[in-house]
């Protein structure tokens, strides 16, 4: 197969764009496709000082080098859940972080949830009723804490997350066989901030997970290939290989879902107050951020009771 | 006579001569969700398996490096 731009040997081709590249032509094409969604959603401009939450994924790598790229200032934050799983799954994302960060002369926080909270993940998540025993609630809560108070903290304008379009579309065909229409509401290229809550954007959010790894083997980004032991059999990845199965007979049936969702939701398709949080937020009385319920916010109410019986159990 | 494909630790063996989308799915793997790989340089499904060669598959598909709850049904973000 030849690319369409030069005639060269294809590295890959894109059934979903009719598309086929060669190495150097899809090493540009990528970049360009996400300033095309950075300027379309309105995500930032030059001079916005963006925070990347990096996992040592291919997404979230390969975002924060697409990034500088394309000239943009951004710092990378990395959060230490604290996850062995038998392949050191947390102690090796961080490696392939700090790395990237050296190489590439960038500026990296690292925050170890262990040292800062206490106890890592998996021991706060045995101590806690919150998620039955399964370490991605608390995960999931604790992550999205870190990456608030982090990004308000550094006077951060943005959040950029690597969720690339497979990702988007296996939350979005989760929510609406739940009709979760208050989530619904709220999935989209960027959520807005608001009272102490940092924006939030997503500019791979139209790039195929195939895109997105085929540009991290092409450009030589050194990514954690190991799943975090606890996705094994995540809703989410069965999902993604039912969606697969779908977009194998039917080609760029994936993104088309996604733009007609976010016509639908531009159109007021989906009311916010449907479900999940109301509109009014408050601070929290420990931490400050903000929460839907009066006192204590959820973060901080599952570290405290695990800190207690921390101490109960010593 | 065989050309090996290698997903994670897994070795799968096929006949040389097809090509590497053939291949994938006489095996059973869904071709959009690995990335073939030859001697380090990733190569499209149409190219043929060539005589003794090994093809590293990349899986395209994660999902635990997200950085919000794969698991919960109730997907927020
Ligand atoms: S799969 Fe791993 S990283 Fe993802 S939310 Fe669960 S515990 Fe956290
Ligand atoms: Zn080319
Ligand atoms: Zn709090």
């Amino acid at each position: 197969m030849k690319c369409r731009k030069c005639g060269d040997r294809a590295v890959i081709n894109m059934r979903q764009h009719k598309l086929a590249l060669c190495g150097p032509h899809f090493l540009d094409w990528i970049p360009d496709q996400a300033l095309r969604f950075i300027e379309k959603y309105r995500m930032f401009d030059a001079d916005s000082r963006i925070l990347v939450a990096v996992s040592g994924g291919k997404d979230s790598l390969g975002l924060w080098d697409v990034l500088g790229r394309l000239g943009f200032q951004a710092d990378g934050l990395y959060i230490g859940l604290g996850i062995d799983g038998g392949t050191g799954y947390s102690a090796e994302s961080q490696r392939k972080c700090e790395a990237f960060a050296e190489a590439h002369g960038l500026h990296l926080i690292v925050v170890d949830v262990a040292e800062v909270e206490g106890a890592t993940i998996p021991t706060a998540a045995s101590l806690t009723n919150r998620g039955r025993g399964k370490p991605c609630s608390v995960c999931g809560l604790t992550k999205r804490h870190v990456m608030n108070r982090v990004a308000r903290d550094g006077g951060y304008d943005v959040l950029a997350t690597g969720h690339n379009l497979d990702d988007e579309v296996a939350v979005l065909f989760g929510n609406t066989l739940n009709w979760a229409s208050g989530y619904l509401a709220r999935q989209g290229p960027v959520l807005e901030g608001r009272d102490g809550l940092i924006r939030k954007v997503k500019p791979f959010c139209r790039l195929y997970e195939r895109e997105t790894a085929a540009y991290a083997l092409v450009r030589g980004i050194e990514y954690i290939y190991d799943e975090c032991p606890h996705a094994v059999g995540a809703t989410s990845i069965y999902y993604k290989e039912t969606l697969n199965r779908m977009e194998a007979d039917r080609p760029g049936m994936k993104l088309s879902f996604y733009l007609a969702f976010l016509r639908a939701r531009q159109q007021g398709l989906f009311a916010e107050a449907a479900d999940g949080p109301t509109d009014s937020l408050q601070a929290c009385s420990t931490c400050g951020q903000p929460t839907t319920a009066p006192g204590q916010c959820a973060f901080c109410r599952t570290w405290d009771a695990v800190r207690a019986r921390q101490r109960v159990s010593v | 006579m065989t050309v090996t494909l290698r997903l994670r630790d897994k070795d799968y063996e096929v006949r040389a001569g097809m090509t590497i989308r053939d291949a994938l799915l006489q095996i059973g793997i869904e071709p959009d969700s690995v990335l073939p790989t030859r001697q380090g340089e990733l190569i499209t499904e149409d190219e043929i398996l060539q005589e003794g060669e090994h093809i590293r598959l990349v899986s395209v598909i994660s999902g635990g490096s997200l950085p919000s709850d794969p698991l919960g049904l109730g997907m927020r973000r």
